[in-house]
């Protein structure tokens, strides 16, 4: 049974640097590292310390307010490194990895003595819990709760995203078996979202256990935020949870095999990289293994994730634990002479203020100036454009900068992510910082709730 | 030459930040230098890329949108001044008598506006905003050409300080600014503002100009629009004049072909907004029909679509009325907006004698309704969202 949904608002940034379809060679990372910061709200305990022996699989850390949600050691090898930032907060747990990985082994037993309580246990030790993450609030989903739905949108629609029916070529038992598990954990459905005006890879249509959803329209379509919106939105008091596909991937091998295999199909993409394809890889892995002699010259922003969500991490930085894509793109951080006033024919815009918008298949290759100052609100409607919710943003907005956590609630906090608003956030002409605002709002919010 | 510049700013540059010499005017060297150049500040959080456009180049586009009524003004103050005196003149004679009357005006405008602007940013320690580089031009442009210059400085000093700094600022008024300047002259100094002496220029020195405007001709029940009048002098006018704009009235309302130019430059490049716009032509047009029906006197009688070309309200409409922090905020709110500015405009202008034009109050009035509008919208919305969470919960 499939579902069409049609989004009409929003707008498909075209970058220079798509990654063809062919997998580069890479040889494997000396090192890999799991970031806490990663994993938004969790403040970590050490369970290792430097010089100590681990399996991929092994526990690294916890969070510090659910004890039960672990964080397991990607490859085996030794600890390298416990990097701190201020205030001695944990910034990386570095792994110096073995030639060969071993695994941890762990009892899954057969697929149909799995229950909600065994799958949970088995995921909360394996390290593979933090996959599944919640709305409201875009945290690690909570063991406790009892889900609605989950949810999994089974593409991408960012800016040089990469493509989920390739990467999960050839994977179509270990979905199935990912499937099968996490419906132990919701009474609800688990609905998959496929992209409408394409045909999607089997190992989606094919999948058994699932409501599928045809959506088709510009970015942010393939926003799971945005799906939960359309199919099923959340109410005060309710809680669906998301997971990316390779990630369900993942727990399904981990059921099959009791092994916790992070392997992971990554896209290097953006203008600045040479030869911008996909490469196999492990959870945590060095960029420079991808990057080195494959970027252009210049002053370059890598960064790990998408050019929206992402963060910047540089060459020699690591994969985060949620991304599926590098991308590299020019710094800006040249003044422009009379930029406000010059006609711009490379400047992206939604605004029909530069010529470009009479080019609608030109691609860019956009760098990461500001393209101006900070300003109070002053236009209005450019967010309605891009966010296809029936919510009002700017109100949104406003009421969290005021902190009226009431309003807040009445106007759809729950339903919202910092990664809805990041395309609000580009075209913002007040160039502000909407994304860190939700976040602060969701913070605050779980904050009152709790 | 971009070298030259830049080693100019990086120069001067250590005086004005902190612990140099003029650490305070840091924000007057901020707004210059970030005239000349776009900072070259990147992205720090959220999302990496932005788009191309920032307020400066949003405000020059309207600016851009208001050239034409500004150059046409500029002829018809000379056309009006040298035909209704009886005089020889050519197009160059006509637009430069305009010039020379209207570029005091603007000076006063920007010297005085951003004075002020610049003022609070230097005591407040932010950065300039770039609204009043919009609101400067379009104060001249909605004053009769003979206001005196001091009566003008008065009205920015009371626009921008009351009409937006007790505010906040840009982005935090409620009142349009230039309209406050507008209304601000309308209450303190009305024998300037209304009347037969003050929209041909230089009007007041000579007895046998009549220098009314239609619509006080049409106050005054006097037949002075008609397609009849053609030909008659100039205490009258056909349609055709009004739509091209050769009649008295503010430096830039009367043509409302050269608003429609402005608008389009507007709405193609999505600046200005479609929805208030169309809707408040709607509501203009349908009080003009109501008012054709009932008709008991000229203002009543006048075709609904000759009111659309008369007095300010094009201008106004186009210029005012889509001012985004002062109109409605919402999609839906702008409809009802839009359409409520249009349909007070006219009944404000037929129903009020004394000044019988309606555009003005209208969007004023609007100003001050438009959180109101914005409310109930955003509260139909919230409703929608309890009542399906009573659903789900059912």
């Amino acid at each position: 049974m499939s579902k069409d949904i049609k989004i009409k608002r929003g707008v498909d940034i075209k970058l220079v640097g798509a990654a063809d379809k062919v997998y580069g060679d890479v040889s494997p990372s000396e090192t890999y590292v799991i970031k806490p910061t990663d994993f938004h709200g969790v403040v970590p305990k050490l369970l290792v310390a430097e010089g100590d022996e681990v399996l991929a699989g092994d526990q690294l850390f916890y969070s510090k307010d659910e004890e039960r949600v672990r964080f397991t050691a990607p490859v085996s090898g030794e600890i390298a490194e416990i990097k701190r930032g201020n205030k001695r907060k944990i910034l990386e747990v570095k792994i110096l990895a073995d030639k060969e990985v071993r695994y941890k082994q762990f009892e899954t037993g057969a697929q149909a003595d799995l229950s909600k309580e065994k799958v949970t246990g088995l995921m909360l030790d394996a390290g593979l819990w933090p996959m599944l993450r919640q709305r409201p609030y875009d945290v690690t989903a909570n063991p406790d709760d009892a889900p609605k739905a989950i949810f999994i949108s089974a593409f991408d629609s960012a800016p040089l995203a990469p493509d989920y029916d390739f990467m999960l070529e050839g994977r179509e038992t270990d979905f199935q078996a990912g499937i099968d598990a996490l419906s132990c954990l919701t009474e609800g459905k688990i609905h998959l979202s496929v992209r409408g005006k394409s045909a999607p890879a089997k190992v989606f249509t094919e999948a058994k256990g699932v409501e599928r959803h045809n959506v088709t329209g510009p970015h942010p379509a393939g926003n799971v935020g945005i799906q939960i919106h359309h199919i099923d939105p959340i109410n005060k008091g309710e809680v669906v949870w998301y997971v990316n596909p390779q990630d369900v991937a993942t727990i399904g091998r981990f059921f099959a095999e009791g092994k916790y295999d992070a392997s992971r199909t990554i896209a290097v993409a953006g203008s600045e990289v040479n030869q911008a394809r996909y490469f196999k890889v492990v959870t945590g892995v060095q960029l420079s293994r991808m990057l080195e002699g494959n970027l252009k010259e210049g002053n370059i922003r890598v960064i790990s994730g998408n050019v929206l969500t992402g963060s910047k991490v540089g060459a020699d930085g690591y994969l985060g634990f949620y991304d599926h894509v590098v991308t590299a793109i020019p710094e800006g951080d040249e003044p422009e002479l009379f930029g406000w006033i010059a006609p711009g024919f490379d400047k992206f815009s939604i605004s029909r203020a530069f010529p470009s918008w009479m080019m609608p298949g030109k691609k860019y290759a956009l760098d990461t100036n500001m393209h101006g100052e900070k300003r109070a609100f002053v236009v209005t409607g450019e967010y309605e454009r891009v966010l296809p919710m029936d919510i009002y943003p700017q109100q949104l907005l406003k009421s969290i900068m005021v902190g009226d956590v009431e309003a807040m609630e009445q106007l759809g906090i729950y339903e919202v992510s910092p990664e809805d608003f990041a395309l609000c956030e580009v075209v913002c002409t007040s160039k502000m910082d909407l994304q860190k605002t939700i976040r602060e709002g969701l913070d605050t919010i779980k904050h009152e709730m709790s | 030459m971009k070298k030259l510049l830049r080693n100019f700013f990086d120069g001067i540059k250590p005086n004005f930040e902190k612990g140099g010499k003029f650490e305070k005017f840091h924000p007057a060297l901020d707004a210059f230098e970030t005239f000349v150049f776009v900072p070259g500040e990147t992205t720090h959080s959220g999302a990496h890329i932005r788009d191309g456009i920032d307020l400066k180049r949003t405000m020059f586009f309207v600016i851009i949108a208001l050239v034409p009524s500004l150059l046409f003004g500029m002829y018809n103050i000379g056309f009006q001044h040298y035909s209704q005196l009886g005089e020889e003149f050519t197009l160059m004679s006509a637009f430069l008598f305009g010039l020379w009357k209207v570029l005091p005006m603007i000076v006063i405008s920007y010297g005085v506006g951003l004075g002020i602007e610049f003022l609070f940013a230097i005591i407040r320690g932010h950065q300039v905003n770039e609204g009043y580089l919009v609101t400067g031009m379009l104060i001249p442009l909605i004053m009769p050409v003979d206001l005196p210059l001091w009566m003008l400085a008065v009205a920015v000093v009371f626009a921008v300080i009351i009409g937006k700094e007790v505010f906040g600022g840009t982005g935090m008024n409620i009142l349009n600014p230039a309209l406050t300047a507008r209304a601000f002259l309308f209450f303190a100094y009305p024998t300037y503002m209304s009347g037969n002496a003050v929209w041909v220029a230089d009007a007041g020195t000579v007895d046998a100009i009549s220098g009314e405007t239609i619509l006080g001709g049409l106050a005054a029940a006097k037949e002075v629009l008609s397609q009849a009048a053609a030909g008659t002098g100039y205490d009258s006018w056909t349609p055709m004049e009004a739509f091209l704009g050769l009649i008295p009235g503010s430096v830039g309302e009367t043509s409302t072909l050269a608003i429609i130019l402005g608008a389009a430059f507007l709405l193609w490049t999505g600046i200005g907004s479609w929805r208030i716009m169309l809707s408040g032509l709607l509501g203009a047009s349908l009080m003009g029909l109501i008012f054709n029906a009932f008709s008991v006197n000229l203002l009543m009688a006048t075709p609904w679509y000759e009111h659309l070309v008369i007095g300010g309200f094009a201008f106004g409409l186009v210029f005012m009325a889509t001012d985004p922090v002062s109109a409605a905020q919402t999609t839906k709110g702008k409809w009802i907006y839009g359409f409520l500015v249009g349909f007070f405009a006219i009944m404000i202008r037929v129903f009020n004698p004394a000044y019988p034009e309606g555009i003005m109050l209208a969007i004023l009035l609007m100003n001050v309704f438009a959180p109101l509008i914005d409310h109930y919208v955003v509260q139909a919305n919230v409703k929608k969202r309890m009542k399906r969470m009573n659903t789900a919960k059912a």
